[in-house]
């Protein structure tokens, strides 16, 4: 796992839209510029980090970095219009001024990976930070063995980069299983729990790394299933989600048991994080 | 404060503005024990002696009472509500500020404050274990707070030996009192006849010289060190260990939970007194004009609604989630954050919770072995 950049406690950078794109009637995709050539040009992070976004007058949120880590354009950020941050954020348009900060955290293992089949696991909105991984993978595609991709919703329309997924299901070595807990018109993929379609994904269990994104519900099934074909514990990752303000490990609002999530984590071995997962409230 | 005896000196009771004015002089805004809205707090004094005299604190579960100490010590209460935590950590403060101009461009800059050097007078030797904590939190290596660590460096820190301490106090149990041993500038021991005086940096032993006091006698240190232990020994509180990681990790579902949550509150008071938590919350203060917003850090709560709040959620949405994280944090994940306990035995969460919550009880519940 990889912390390519030094803490970045703030104030933050000045930082332009370059891109916006609906994504879905909640979901949008920000193209970040730092203003600061130099800066850009230096910015380096790993998949699976995040930024502080920070909107003028109203305060800032983590969001997870989706773009490929060798872009040196912009930064990618998809967003859900959820909370007052970001839905001014959903406000903004090119040209418009944010504040940046970051990135901050732990990536994905990027190292492990090299030579294993990769199976990525996600679930409901919580996609971003595992598609920086499957363009990563994607575009560096002799270094990995198999990919599966798997991903649930809740609704037929939750469902973004759609033509992404169609894309990926027609490349070799790619498996993409997609399921959503109501279908609509013309869903072309599985309609019911996500977990119905373990058993089509096809890897070798003692050459794969797999990663979790989503809900943590989603996540334990999940693990229990890999876990029971094989997979060794310490080949599971997940990414997971707390409350974060400081981002550098101080305010204490991502606790997780010892662990501060937005500096030890964001993402976790399995084994780091299973013995609390099992309990709700932390 | 006992360990080389040889180096004590005797500051005699009458003595003892003396040291305040030499403090003074030197620079410090001086700050000593004052009554405010019943309690004591620390408050700048206007005069080498302005400390006040034959102040007590009774203090129980839910309960705080200023009272008259008969032997008219300066130093017999036991702790106050707040002690020196906001000295180093401030309660609000600015981080950095942001400008916009016409065009929407924004221009950033930090804020950092003017910290005065600060000299606080009767500082217990819980709150010096805590503020140790506080700095291994703030200060880590590679990850230095500039505020904290800007206020932290001025201060001056004049340790007080509890003689008298309160109902709800347990530092005995939790190793950290009553007897001041690190962390200190000057340590002082409250005899009749005046203060056994020892230095715990080159600060201190530089006031210390500048005063010329004679070295305190062996009959003096003994006393002084009697006291410390007959403190110990009046302890009526304890936790059951310095290492309650196992115990409480492993009770997570544990039946006391709910039950403690049905009498918590969810005020946050004993987050607010308590010498070691050290949440906070970022929050944007826009100037009204609209051409500029601060971002501030205040101190934060794990009660509070809004601590665990997660895109349209919380994760901890009940009481019982709340009460558990607070204490589990405190007595367990600290453990693998700092390699030790987070509580200090000061008791202050035990006074100032208004339904009379007892962490000790709690824990004594939560870790009794289930009987059939």
């Amino acid at each position: 796992m990889s912390t390519p950049h030094a803490m970045d406690a703030g104030p933050p950078h000045t930082a332009s839209v370059v891109a916006r794109t609906q994504e879905s009637p909640t979901i949008f995709t920000l193209q970040l510029r730092l203003d600061d050539a130099a800066a850009q040009a230096a910015y380096r992070f790993a998949p699976g980090q995040f930024n502080m976004l920070y909107l003028y007058g109203v305060g800032e949120v983590p969001i997870s970095i989706m773009s490929d880590p060798e872009e040196r354009d912009g930064i990618g950020h998809t967003i859900r219009a959820i909370g007052r941050v970001t839905r001014g954020l959903a406000a903004l348009q090119p040209g418009d001024r944010v504040g940046l900060r970051g990135p901050f955290g732990r990536g994905w293992p990027l190292q492990e990976m090299g030579g294993r089949d990769v199976v990525l696991v996600t679930g409901g909105l919580g996609c971003a930070p595992a598609v920086s991984v499957i363009h990563y993978v994607l575009r560096r595609r002799e270094r990995f063995g198999k990919l599966v991709i798997i991903q649930g919703v809740k609704h037929a329309d939750d469902l973004i980069w759609r033509e992404h997924y169609d894309r990926w299901a027609k490349l070799p070595d790619t498996q993409v299983l997609v399921a959503a807990d109501e279908g609509a018109a013309l869903w072309p993929w599985h309609v019911g729990r996500v977990t119905g379609l373990f058993d089509l994904a096809r890897f070798n269990p003692t050459r794969v790394v797999a990663m979790m994104c989503g809900p943590e519900g989603m996540m334990r099934v999940t693990a229990e299933h890999l876990l029971a074909r094989g997979l060794p514990e310490s080949s599971l990752y997940l990414s997971m989600e707390r409350n974060m303000q400081c981002a550098v490990g101080r305010c204490g609002h991502c606790q997780f048991g010892g662990a501060f999530v937005c500096r030890d984590g964001p993402v976790f071995n399995w084994g780091e994080v299973k013995a609390l997962l099992a309990h709700r409230g932390f | 404060m006992f360990s080389q005896p040889d180096h004590a000196r005797f500051l005699p009771l009458g003595q003892l503005h003396a040291l305040v004015a030499k403090l003074m002089q030197l620079g410090y805004q001086c700050l000593g024990p004052a009554v405010e809205n019943g309690a004591i707090v620390m408050r700048e004094l206007d005069a080498p002696d302005g400390l006040p005299r034959g102040l007590q604190a009774e203090q129980a579960p839910g309960r705080y009472r200023l009272t008259r100490d008969p032997h008219n010590r300066y130093f017999a209460w036991a702790n106050g509500p707040q002690a020196i935590k906001p000295q180093a950590f401030a309660p609000k403060e600015s981080l950095w500020r942001v400008e916009r101009d016409a065009a929407g461009a924004l221009q950033f800059a930090a804020v950092l404050p003017a910290a005065p050097m600060q000299a606080i007078i009767g500082v217990r030797a819980c709150d010096l274990a805590a503020l140790t904590l506080q700095d291994a939190h703030f200060m880590q290596e590679g990850r230095l707070d500039a505020h904290y660590a800007q206020r932290r460096e001025q201060l001056f820190l004049v340790a007080v030996q509890c003689a008298e301490p309160g109902a709800t106090c347990f530092c005995a149990s939790t190793g950290d009192g009553p007897t001041p041993t690190v962390g200190y500038d000057l340590a002082l021991a409250e005899l009749a006849e005046g203060f056994v005086a020892v230095a715990g940096s080159d600060k201190g032993d530089a006031v210390l010289n500048a005063l010329n006091l004679s070295p305190a006698t062996p009959v003096q240190i003994a006393a002084a060190q009697a006291q410390g232990q007959a403190a110990a020994a009046a302890q009526t509180r304890s936790l059951p260990g310095r290492n309650l990681r196992e115990a409480l990790m492993s009770r997570l579902e544990h039946p006391r939970w709910d039950e403690v949550a049905a009498r918590c509150l969810a005020c946050g008071n004993c987050t607010a007194v308590c010498p070691t938590c050290f949440c906070h919350a970022e929050i944007d203060e826009p100037a009204l004009d609209g051409q500029a917003s601060r971002h501030d850090r205040v101190w934060d709560s794990c009660f509070g609604e809004a601590h665990g709040y997660l895109h349209g959620f919380n994760v901890r949405s009940d009481i019982r989630s709340r009460y558990r994280q607070w204490l589990t944090h405190k007595l367990a994940t600290w453990h693998d954050q700092f390699g030790r306990s987070g509580c200090v035995g000061c008791g202050r969460c035990i006074a100032w919770c208004p339904v009379g919550i007892d962490l000790t009880e709690e824990v004594a519940a939560l870790t009794a072995e289930v009987r059939p």
